[in-house]
């Protein structure tokens, strides 16, 4: 029997704001133990939540971005839970009635665009961090840090659209591409910006119900989620195919060891008796402020895709990789107004450069003057990589480099005479060879004149040189 | 005129001869510490009292009037807090052993409003744990007597702010009222108590009961007394997410306002109850004459849902209150149990130890009414009854301007006759209830005495924000029903 | 509304709180009765009638998103049962 996967994602992205979702503490990463925290993030008695505006808008711009519908009234509700992360042994979050619903993004695969739906957005608070004692005599113990207490975070669930580790990957990717592109989201994945859990179940291929799901964490890659879901698609099947059946739970995936683990929980921890929060009123979202908001959102990588490709003649694929971070895109297109000669070549060599660009240390003059002297034949592909290589040691500017390296080619034909010339008078036996039928023989006269020239002679004139006077 | 003692001064008074400089700061602290001192041991008003501090305090007072600088209305005036409303570095238990000694490292807001203004902070007072109770026998620092009879309780939660405004032990208090727990203390005492409505004074460093129904107001001795104190702690508290961005009027002003053509409603479901003895009915009665006679005119109204309140207050705020009072785990403050070996061990020992038996009940309800499969028959539930209360009273205030009602039941019992029996003591709460459903202002003010001689109370209540025509109708019954400030009590 | 123990238990681990068998039945007779008067509600019809959570209906309001610091890590931490290096210490966690 063939199986296929139903595949759901749920990302964690925690808002890119100053201060906290709830107070004013900041919500900075790295900060010495507790010393981000006051008495409304710790929970003391009598103090109280009030909503960072800011935070909203980043959900609200995000639930634009991927076509969802803002709720006109959303409502804060209580998650109850005992943990010493939890100061007030609740998180505050978006239960019944969250901040968008409905909405969707498109992903590319290699057979075409895709659609997979979104089946809401709300927002929450982060808990804190325990760390663990070592299991030393009599010792054992945990220790609570709660700078990241009340850090807000956006919950973007998705439709069980997926089918494939491919697709989910996809998702995951364009997903981050969007929250960075709208500066809603640093996307780090390793300090946890970025999170990503999946629901996974398989079921008979062409069959309409849904299986067992078990829901996977602890994945903080992209790569991570593509390989925790290739594990576990192939252990349902496996396990149904031996006549055993999927059982619904939380499994982490242990990365170093490539598989996935249940994570033995009580029953009861799952009641969490959510109701509106007492403390918040619900937030109240007008059709004026959204429409203030949709005029902040930039272009999106799927647009940004669409145009470069079609504006600047550059393949699908390409374009893909310059959008998929708004800096890079942006730097593209600057070097190609610079120099509008090749926007090919120069789409190759911004992703070709693309580290260096996104780190800051290249100026799209640099690149479009490569492009630029390359195209004409001044300098060669090698020079143009060795000049590029020149500016980021010296940070001189690339054509002062060209003139002070020597590195520009001989491409006056006069200039090359002289040497297409001595070659010929040094090589009778194989002008003969070659006007008697092996023309094969012309990338040894080219290679002769490249010598005689040390590498500085342009290629193509050498050739056209060559032919016109060997006849 | 026989010269008045010190103590029985209102505030009022009291404030305006600091300000004249006719008593010190001092001497006024100094004469309030002497009288708790004498009393306090028999009454058991304060949880904390702070001589030293409130010393302190009226001699910085004292000092910055001596440099012609007045803080505000309360300038050298000593007070107390009910034991609910953080205060740096002063412990705040909130009558638990769990938070027994608990130093807020911040102010509430009330208190730093009352600091403001220039009160002294005479001490922090007794009240039921957590405000849960109608009696101030929940305390775990001990029950609260009613100085009109020691064997008799003060009403609660706030009984100890209550009993020590009554017995002269404080000018004035604030205390906190979730289903009546400043009205009925006040009743109980012969004070006046003042609910405002739901988000005129900011909760913030208040300790949390039911967010959705606390509400912090003054208990004092007199109306203009009640008027003024909230003129002082009401305002808009960025803090506060419920608290409302209203401007605060003239209180004061509003006492003495005529009630000629006040619409009085008496609502006929609060008269029918079966618990109303006969001496509250006839003590209320006496108010709705006083009114009558100034000019009022007075109508029946119907509230039909009001025997649904009860219920639903007891689903509402328990759900509320488990939620709540989840943080005191052992984790970060308060009491820790000892030698637990696992961390929900060390959890539920500490709730275990540090909590009485009448806030582990009621956190069971609410956990309970929460929990999945009953949410939507018990909080669910509930939560729709009461918008049937509000909505009744909506249409109330469509007939009337202010609505009359017996504030308690019954006077003053006895203590430990309803301690057993959760139920009886719940149904004491019975006519305060519904008004914070609702979200709307209500005061008690004293209307009589029983056959025993003791205080009897009459409830005033209004539509949402409209406190000034409350205290001017309190401010006429006040005036028309003659009765002692201070209660007769002598240590 | 009769309550089982099991519901009791149940109820109080929930929340946390360790019940002696005598709590536990005293918890159970009294949640019962409350119960019983509470399903009064039964018989009131609700239907349509919109849950109200708060009695003033607004909209929550907003805070700007500007970082302004506590300043006093040591007040959060002073009265903590027990700490070490800056964290809150607790008892270790035994997943049952």
């Amino acid at each position: 029997m063939e199986f296929e996967a139903v595949i759901g994602l749920e990302v964690h992205a925690q808002l890119l704001t100053e201060s906290k979702i709830f107070c004013s503490c900041s919500a900075k990463f790295g900060a010495p133990p507790n010393e981000n925290t006051c008495p409304v993030c710790t929970g003391m008695p009598g103090v109280l939540p009030v909503l960072n505006r800011k935070a909203v808008e980043c959900a609200i711009r995000t639930a634009l971005a991927t076509s969802c519908s803002v709720q006109r009234k959303s409502v804060f509700a209580r998650k109850n839970y005992f943990y010493p992360d939890l100061p007030k042994a609740y998180q505050i979050s978006q239960y019944e009635l969250p901040l968008a619903l409905g909405g969707h993004i498109d992903i590319e695969l290699p057979g075409g665009t895709k659609r997979i739906g979104i089946t809401r957005i709300h927002m929450e608070e982060d808990a804190g961090k325990l760390v663990h004692e070592g299991e030393f005599a009599g010792a054992q113990a945990s220790l609570a840090d709660l700078n990241r207490c009340s850090v807000p975070l956006m919950e973007i669930v998705s439709e069980p659209d997926m089918r494939t580790p491919e697709e989910g990957g996809a998702y995951l990717r364009r997903l981050h591409d969007i929250l960075v592109y709208l500066e809603v989201c640093d996307g780090n994945m390793e300090e946890g910006s970025f999170r990503c859990d999946a629901n996974v179940s398989v079921r008979p291929k062409g069959r309409e119900g849904f299986g067992t799901k078990a829901e996977l964490k602890n994945m903080n890659s992209f790569r991570n989620v593509e390989k925790a879901l290739e594990y576990e698609i192939r252990r349902q099947v496996e396990l149904i195919e031996d006549g055993g059946s999927v059982v619904q739970e939380t499994r982490l995936w242990d990365a170093n060891a490539g598989v996935t683990l249940s994570m033995r929980r009580k029953e009861e921890a799952h009641d969490y008796r959510y109701f509106p929060d007492p403390d918040l009123l619900p937030l109240l979202v007008a059709d004026e402020w959204v429409e203030e908001l949709r005029k902040t959102i930039p272009e999106l990588p799927a647009e940004k895709v669409a145009r470069l490709s079609a504006g600047y003649g550059i393949p699908r694929y390409d374009a893909g990789i310059l959008a998929s971070s708004r800096a890079l895109a942006d730097f593209f297109e600057a070097a190609a107004a610079l120099y509008r000669g090749n926007p090919k070549t120069t789409a190759n060599e911004c992703i070709h450069w693309k580290d260096v660009i996104l780190s800051g240390r290249l100026s799209p003059g640099t690149i479009a003057h490569a492009v630029e002297d390359r195209e004409s034949g001044t300098i060669s592909a090698t020079a143009s990589k060795k000049l590029v290589e020149l500016v980021l040691e010296t940070g001189k500017p690339i054509r002062a480099l060209r003139d002070e390296q020597g590195l520009t080619q001989l491409s006056d034909a006069s200039a090359l005479d002289a040497i297409v010339d001595r070659v010929i008078a040094a090589s009778p036996k194989e002008v003969e060879s070659y006007r008697g039928g092996k023309a094969g023989l012309l990338s040894y006269f080219v290679g002769q004149v490249m010598k005689e020239s040390r590498g500085k002679a342009n290629p193509k004139v050498v050739q056209e040189t060559l032919k016109r006077k060997l006849g | 005129m026989a010269d008045v003692p010190v103590h029985e001064w209102t505030l009022l008074e009291a404030a305006r001869k600091v300000r004249e400089k006719e008593i010190s700061s001092r001497d006024l602290t100094g004469a309030l510490l002497a009288r708790i001192e004498r009393l306090n041991p028999g009454i058991n008003a304060y949880i904390t009292v702070l001589p030293e501090r409130a010393m302190a305090q009226a001699a910085e007072l004292d000092e910055a009037q001596a440099r012609g600088e007045l803080r505000g209305p309360l300038h050298g005036v000593p007070m107390g807090l009910k034991d609910i409303f953080c205060t740096r570095g002063v412990r705040t238990t909130c009558g638990s052993r769990i938070l027994a000694d608990f130093l807020p490292p911040y102010d509430a807001c009330v208190t730093e409003k009352v600091l403001r203004a220039g009160a002294v902070l005479l001490g922090k007072q007794n009240m039921d744990e957590f405000a849960m109770g109608s009696s101030t026998e929940t305390s775990c620092f001990g029950a609260t007597r009613n100085p009109w009879d020691v064997t008799r309780i003060p009403g609660g939660s706030s009984g100890g702010t209550a009993a020590a405004v009554s017995a002269a032990m404080a000018f004035a208090g604030v205390g906190t009222d979730t289903g009546g727990s400043i009205r009925q203390p006040a009743s109980l005492c012969g004070v006046v108590g003042m609910k405002p409505t739901y988000g005129r004074v900011s909760r913030y460093g208040m300790v949390a009961f039911a967010s959705s129904l606390d509400q912090a107001g003054p208990i004092t001795r007199t109306v203009p007394d009640a008027a003024r104190m909230l003129s002082v702690i009401a305002g808009h508290d960025r803090r506060d997410s419920t608290c409302a961005d209203v401007p605060t009027p003239d209180y004061l002003a509003a006492v003495d306002r005529p009630v000629k053509g006040l619409r009085i409603g008496l609502p006929k479901e609060y008269f029918e109850s079966g618990g109303l003895s006969p001496a509250v009915k006839a003590a209320v009665s006496k108010a709705l004459s006083a009114l009558i006679d100034q000019g009022a005119t007075a109508v029946e109204v119907s509230l039909p849902h009001t025997t649904f309140a009860l219920s639903a207050y007891y689903l509402i705020a328990p759900a509320e209150a488990s939620s709540n009072l989840a943080r005191y785990d052992g984790v970060r403050y308060g009491h820790r149990a000892k030698g637990a070996s696992g961390l929900i061990e060390m959890m539920s020992r500490t709730r275990a130890e540090g909590f009485g038996p009448e806030v582990k009940r009621r956190i069971m309800i609410g956990t309970y009414a929460l929990s999945a499969g009953y949410y939507d028959a018990f909080y669910g539930k509930a939560q729709k009854v009461r918008t049937l209360i509000r909505d009744d009273f909506t249409s109330a205030f469509g007939k009337a301007d202010v609505l009359l009602t017996p504030t308690a039941p019954t006077p003053a019992f006895r203590l430990g006759e309803k301690t057993d029996d959760p139920l009886t003591m719940y149904l004491s709460d019975i006519f305060t209830i519904p008004c914070n459903l609702a979200g709307i202002p209500g005061i008690s003010v004293p209307c009589g005495l029983s056959p025993e001689g003791l205080p009897i109370g009459a409830q005033l209540l209004s539509n949402h924000f409209r406190e000034e025509t409350l205290f001017a109708a309190a401010g006429a019954v006040e005036r028309a029903v003659p009765l002692p400030r201070v209660s007769p009590i002598e240590g | 509304m009769a309550i089982t123990r099991e519901e009791v238990l149940h109820v109080a681990r929930l929340a946390r709180l360790a019940l002696s068998d005598a709590d536990a039945d005293r918890l159970r007779e009294q949640l019962g009765d409350l119960l019983e008067y509470m399903k009064q509600l039964d018989g009131l019809d609700t239907s349509g009638v919109v849950p109200t959570s708060h009695a003033v209906e607004m909209g929550t309001p907003f805070r700007e998103d500007t970082v302004l610091p506590f300043g006093d890590p040591e007040a959060i931490l002073s009265n903590a049962p027990d700490r070490e290096d800056g964290f809150f210490r607790v008892p270790r966690i035994i997943e049952d």
